[in-house]
């Protein structure tokens, strides 16, 4: 006796995975966990309230009030595109400018703003504050290619430490250079 | 002359016979980079944008504030609002839900936490620095101020 063979209709299977398929495409939302990483102070009632004299030249100011204008070392600014390189400048002076910073390691970017300003353009100027850094970072680390593809792929190394081999390149960038970007206590001029 | 007829004994079917895999396989991608999204965001979102993007390796240690004016402007007005989950809170309540989701974490990765703070580009500084406060307060300071990949065609 010839046996019926069991065959399941899989003439619709083709149907039913592309209808998986778009409810899939429809629904799907890439989680997009990227953006400006910072490390938040300790709370304001831990710290000790202690006089930190810093000098004044080991200082780069960066202010931006409730209109969003940028004051730069107290002298208004307009066009940012420079400014990278001015705080590269002054990060890498190393006592050369009487008026730049010391060292490194002693100089900071201090970033004010208004609680009238925008987040827009907080981060925008964040943004340049922190470029100025990783493009220190990623000449000192040795990488090749345009400054801004090795500016890329710092941040791609600095994004993976749990790689021993990227740890060591991370550490070794950062030596004495640390990112000592303050953000300070916003003033009152605009906003609740 | 006889270069055309050439070609036309060309047999000219694709191969179909690989289209189930290749589905199949777009199927699978889907369904493991899907996040069903189980709250709806109430304020507005136009996310800036900045150059020096960082990545985060662990999602789990990830939590999201939202900032921003409210969706529903004739029920909530015009000022910023905070949203965590599925509600508004104030900044108040910001040390109460830092506990609450560092509870949802592995004791070891507790400390871990990252907040990461999606703020809407209109939104005004005041109200995030509120909001840093009581992180700091509440001992959350690994932040991430989320952006989008910056494009040439602005600023």
């Amino acid at each position: 006796m010839a046996r019926a063979t069991p065959d399941i209709p899989n003439a619709s299977m083709a149907d039913i995975a592309f209808l998986l398929l778009t409810f899939f495409l429809v629904t799907t939302t890439i989680s997009n966990d990227r953006g400006l990483s910072i490390q938040l102070p300790p709370p304001p009632e831990a710290q000790p309230p202690e006089d930190v004299k810093v000098q004044e030249r080991n200082i780069f100011k960066v202010q931006v009030n409730s209109a969003d204008r940028v004051l730069i070392e107290g002298e208004p600014m307009e066009d940012l595109s420079g400014l990278k390189e001015m705080i590269k400048k002054f990060v890498l002076n190393n006592g050369a400018d009487p008026n730049s910073s010391d060292s490194p390691d002693k100089a900071i970017v201090s970033f004010k703003t208004d609680r009238g300003t925008s987040h827009k353009k907080f981060i925008e100027m964040l943004d340049i504050c922190q470029a100025a850094y990783y493009d220190i970072y990623a000449e000192r680390a040795g990488l090749s290619g345009s400054m801004e593809e090795m500016n890329k792929k710092f941040r791609e190394i600095a994004s993976d430490l749990a790689n021993p081999a990227n740890k060591e390149i991370y550490e070794r960038a950062r030596e004495g250079i640390p990112m000592q970007i303050s953000i300070a206590e916003p003033t009152k001029v605009g906003g609740n | 002359m006889s270069k055309f007829k050439k070609k036309a004994n060309v047999k000219q079917d694709i191969p179909t016979s690989s289209m189930p895999d290749v589905v199949f396989m777009l199927l699978f991608f889907f369904m493991v980079t899907t996040q069903l999204r189980e709250t709806s965001i109430e304020v507005q979102q136009r996310i800036p944008e900045a150059t020096q993007l960082r990545k985060l390796q662990r999602k789990t240690l990830v939590t999201n504030l939202y900032i921003g004016k409210p969706v529903k402007v004739e029920q909530y007005g015009e000022e910023p609002k905070i949203q965590a989950n599925d509600t508004f809170i104030e900044p108040s309540g910001i040390g109460k839900w830092v506990n609450a989701e560092r509870d949802k974490l592995r004791e070891d990765e507790r400390e871990q936490l990252t907040v990461s703070l999606k703020v809407d580009s209109e939104a005004k500084r005041g109200i995030i620095v509120d909001v840093e406060t009581e992180l700091r307060k509440a001992n959350a300071r690994k932040l991430l101020y989320n952006t989008r990949e910056f494009s040439k065609n602005n600023r």
